[in-house]
C-alpha cells in the first residue's frame, strides 16, 4: 500500500480535484462540474500516461505549494502557467508545461500562477487515491458533493497518490502552441427574439468585457445593455454549460460546468462546444466579441477542435 | 405533448410543451423524461448526458462527440411514452416549524395578502403540492400551487443568506432550502427533515418531479429533538 501523498502548505485560490464531470443528475438539481477546460485536463492526464479521464487536481490563477511525501511521482502540468519545482537539496527549477517530470520525496512543486488565463491541470501518473462519486471524482463545492467531501483544498490537508513509484514512464513533452483571438463563436438560443433588434445588432457588433464576477458557476460580462422587450424572466428551465443568459440589468452571463442546473433569465444564445474550454480561461478585464454561426458550421468546428485535441493526445505517446 | 423540438447550442435538445404552468403540461413533461431516461439507463441510447425536465419544458444534453441534434431528436420523436409515473410518485410529509426565528416574511406576507400569520398557515398546511421539478441547486423542489390568497412576489431585496431546511413561497409556488443559499422567496418557516443527502447514493433527493408533498407543523420542541 503507497502512502505517497502532497502535503498542502498553500492551497491557491481554488484547488479541486476535477475529472469529465458528474451526469446524469440534473434533473435532481446536481450539475455537471468537471474541468473547465477539458482539453488541457486531457492533455495533462495523457502526459502522465494515465486514462484521459482520471482525476486530476485543477487550480486558478494562483495554485498551490505541495510537499511530496513518502514516495517518488510523476507528473505533469498543463495551461499556461508559472511553477517551479523545488528540489529537496533547495535547488530550483523552473518548470515548464506540457512535460512530465518526475518528483523526488520532499520535492515541493510551487505553483506560483496562471498567466493571462484562469485554470492550469496537475495530473500525477496512476492518479489519486480518491472514490468516485455518482461516476465522478469530480468536487461540487457548492452542495460539497465529491471529492475531499466536496470542497476545495485547504493548507495541511493531503491528497494521497496511487502510485509510490512512477512505473517506467518514458519522457513527453509536446509542443502545444494555440492562440485566442477573443471571438466567441455562438448560436442564437430560444429566446433571441427576447430582444431589440438595436440589442440584437449590439450583441454581436460590440465587445464585452469579463467583469470580476468570474468563478466555476459562470462569467458575468459588461457591455452597452442588452434591452429586453418582452420579459425579463421566463418559467424556470434546464441550462446547460455555454448557455448565455441575460437577466434584467442586460448585462450577460455565460454559463460553466458548475451553474445552477435550472434558471428563469432569457437565454440570448449558446456558446459552441469548441469555445467552451477558451471561454473558462476568460480571466476578468478581457475583452471579448460573439460571432454567430449555425449549428451545422458548430458542429464541422467541433469536429475540427476534436482532431486537433487528437493530435496532441497522440503526440503524449 | 411536444409543441416545438429545437437545437439549444450544439449539444442540447429542446422540448417545448408549451407556455403554460400546470400540472397536466408538467406531467406530460415528466414522463417524456422518466421514458427517455430508462432507453439511457438500458443503454439503448448512447452520448446522453443529462435530462432536465421544468415546468413546461424538457432539455437534454448529449455528447457531441458521440451523437448529434438530428440523432436525439430522431429517438425522441420515435419515443414511446409510457405513464409509469402514476405508479411510481411518493407522498411526502414534511415537518414545519413556522415559530417566529424560522417564519421570517410572516409580517410582509400579513401586509401584501392581507391575512393574519393562522390563516395564512392554515391556507398553506392544508392543501397537497405537486413537485413539478427539482434543481437549480441539489434537491431544491418545486412544489405547486399554493392558494391564490397567499400568493406574493419575490421579495424586493434578495436575502444574502437563507438559512438551510427554509421553506418559502413565491407566486403558486412553495419551495425548500436544501442548502443555505441566497434567496428571495418568502420565509415562513424551517425543517428539520433531510431533503438533500448526499450519503444516499440511491436516492439522494427525497423529492422528486411528479411527486406529491404536503407539510404539516411541528412544534420547536418537536424541530429541535427531530430525529430521523
Amino acid at each position: 500500500m503507497s502512502n505517497t501523498y502532497f502535503e498542502i502548505l498553500r492551497s491557491g485560490v481554488n484547488t479541486t480535484i476535477q475529472d469529465s464531470g458528474r451526469n446524469h443528475l440534473y434533473h435532481l438539481g446536481i450539475t455537471v462540474s468537471g474541468a473547465i477546460d477539458q482539453r488541457n485536463y486531457k492533455i495533462a492526464n495523457a502526459l502522465a500516461d494515465n486514462k484521459l479521464d482520471d482525476a486530476v487536481l485543477e487550480f486558478a490563477y494562483q495554485g498551490p505549494l505541495l510537499k511530496l511525501k513518502n514516495g517518488t511521482i510523476n507528473f505533469s502540468i498543463t495551461g499556461k502557467i508559472f511553477f517551479n519545482i523545488i528540489r529537496q537539496n533547495s535547488k530550483i527549477e523552473e518548470g515548464i508545461c506540457y512535460k512530465n517530470y518526475i518528483l523526488e520525496d520532499e520535492d515541493q512543486v510551487d505553483i506560483i500562477s496562471t498567466k493571462n488565463t484562469a485554470y492550469g491541470y496537475l495530473s500525477v501518473n496512476g492518479g489519486f487515491k480518491l472514490q468516485k462519486i455518482w461516476n465522478s471524482y469530480s468536487t461540487n463545492t457548492k452542495a460539497n458533493i465529491g471529492s475531499n467531501n466536496g470542497r476545495k483544498y485547504s493548507i495541511g490537508d493531503k491528497i494521497f497518490i496511487k502510485n509510490s513509484y512512477p512505473e517506467t514512464i518514458k519522457e513527453k513533452a509536446i509542443r502545444y502552441n494555440e492562440s485566442f483571438d477573443n471571438i466567441i463563436r455562438v448560436i442564437k438560443g430560444t429566446n433571441f427574439d427576447y430582444f431589440s433588434k438595436e440589442a440584437q445588432n449590439n450583441f454581436f457588433n460590440q465587445e464585452f468585457s469579463v467583469t470580476n464576477l468570474v468563478d466555476r458557476m459562470g462569467i458575468r460580462l459588461k457591455g452597452l445593455k442588452i434591452e429586453n422587450i418582452v420579459s425579463s424572466n421566463i418559467k424556470s428551465e434546464g441550462l446547460v454549460r455555454g448557455v448565455i443568459q441575460v437577466p434584467a440589468d442586460g448585462n450577460p452571463i455565460i454559463m460553466l460546468s458548475d451553474h445552477g442546473t435550472i434558471g428563469g433569465y432569457p437565454k440570448i444564445c449558446t456558446v459552441i462546444s469548441a469555445d467552451l474550454d477558451q471561454v473558462g480561461q476568460l480571466i476578468p478585464g478581457k475583452t471579448i466579441q460573439f460571432k454567430e454561426v449555425s449549428l451545422e458550421e458548430a458542429q464541422n468546428i467541433f469536429k475540427a477542435y476534436t482532431e486537433n485535441t487528437n493530435k496532441y493526445l497522440n503526440e503524449c505517446d | 405533448m411536444i409543441k416545438n423540438i429545437s437545437n439549444l447550442g450544439d449539444a442540447a435538445i429542446y422540448c417545448d410543451f408549451g407556455s403554460e404552468v400546470n400540472e397536466k403540461i408538467n406531467l406530460n413533461v415528466i414522463n417524456y423524461f422518466y421514458s427517455l431516461s430508462e432507453l439511457v439507463l438500458e443503454n439503448k441510447i448512447n452520448g446522453i448526458n443529462n435530462i432536465t425536465p421544468s415546468y413546461n419544458k424538457l432539455i437534454i444534453s448529449f455528447d457531441l462527440t458521440k451523437t448529434n441534434y438530428s440523432e436525439v431528436k430522431n429517438v425522441l420523436i420515435k419515443l414511446k411514452i409510457k405513464d409509469n409515473l402514476r405508479n411510481n410518485h411518493k407522498n411526502i410529509k414534511v415537518p414545519v416549524c413556522c415559530a417566529d426565528e424560522f417564519g421570517l416574511d410572516f409580517k410582509r406576507l400579513s401586509d401584501k395578502v392581507k391575512l393574519s400569520k393562522e390563516k395564512i398557515l392554515e391556507l398553506y398546511l392544508n392543501k397537497e403540492y405537486f413537485c413539478y421539478m427539482t434543481g437549480f441547486v441539489a434537491g431544491m423542489p418545486f412544489l405547486g400551487d399554493i392558494s391564490e390568497k397567499i400568493k406574493c412576489e419575490r421579495l424586493e431585496t434578495p436575502r444574502v443568506k437563507v438559512p438551510k431546511g427554509s421553506v418559502g413561497i413565491t407566486e403558486q409556488f412553495a419551495n425548500i432550502y436544501t442548502f443555505e443559499s441566497p434567496g428571495g422567496w418568502n420565509i415562513i418557516g424551517n425543517t428539520p427533515l433531510k431533503i438533500f443527502d448526499k450519503l444516499d447514493l440511491k436516492e439522494p433527493a427525497l423529492i422528486k418531479p411528479g411527486d406529491k408533498v404536503s407539510f404539516y407543523q411541528i412544534s420547536k420542541d418537536e424541530y429541535i429533538n427531530w430525529n430521523e
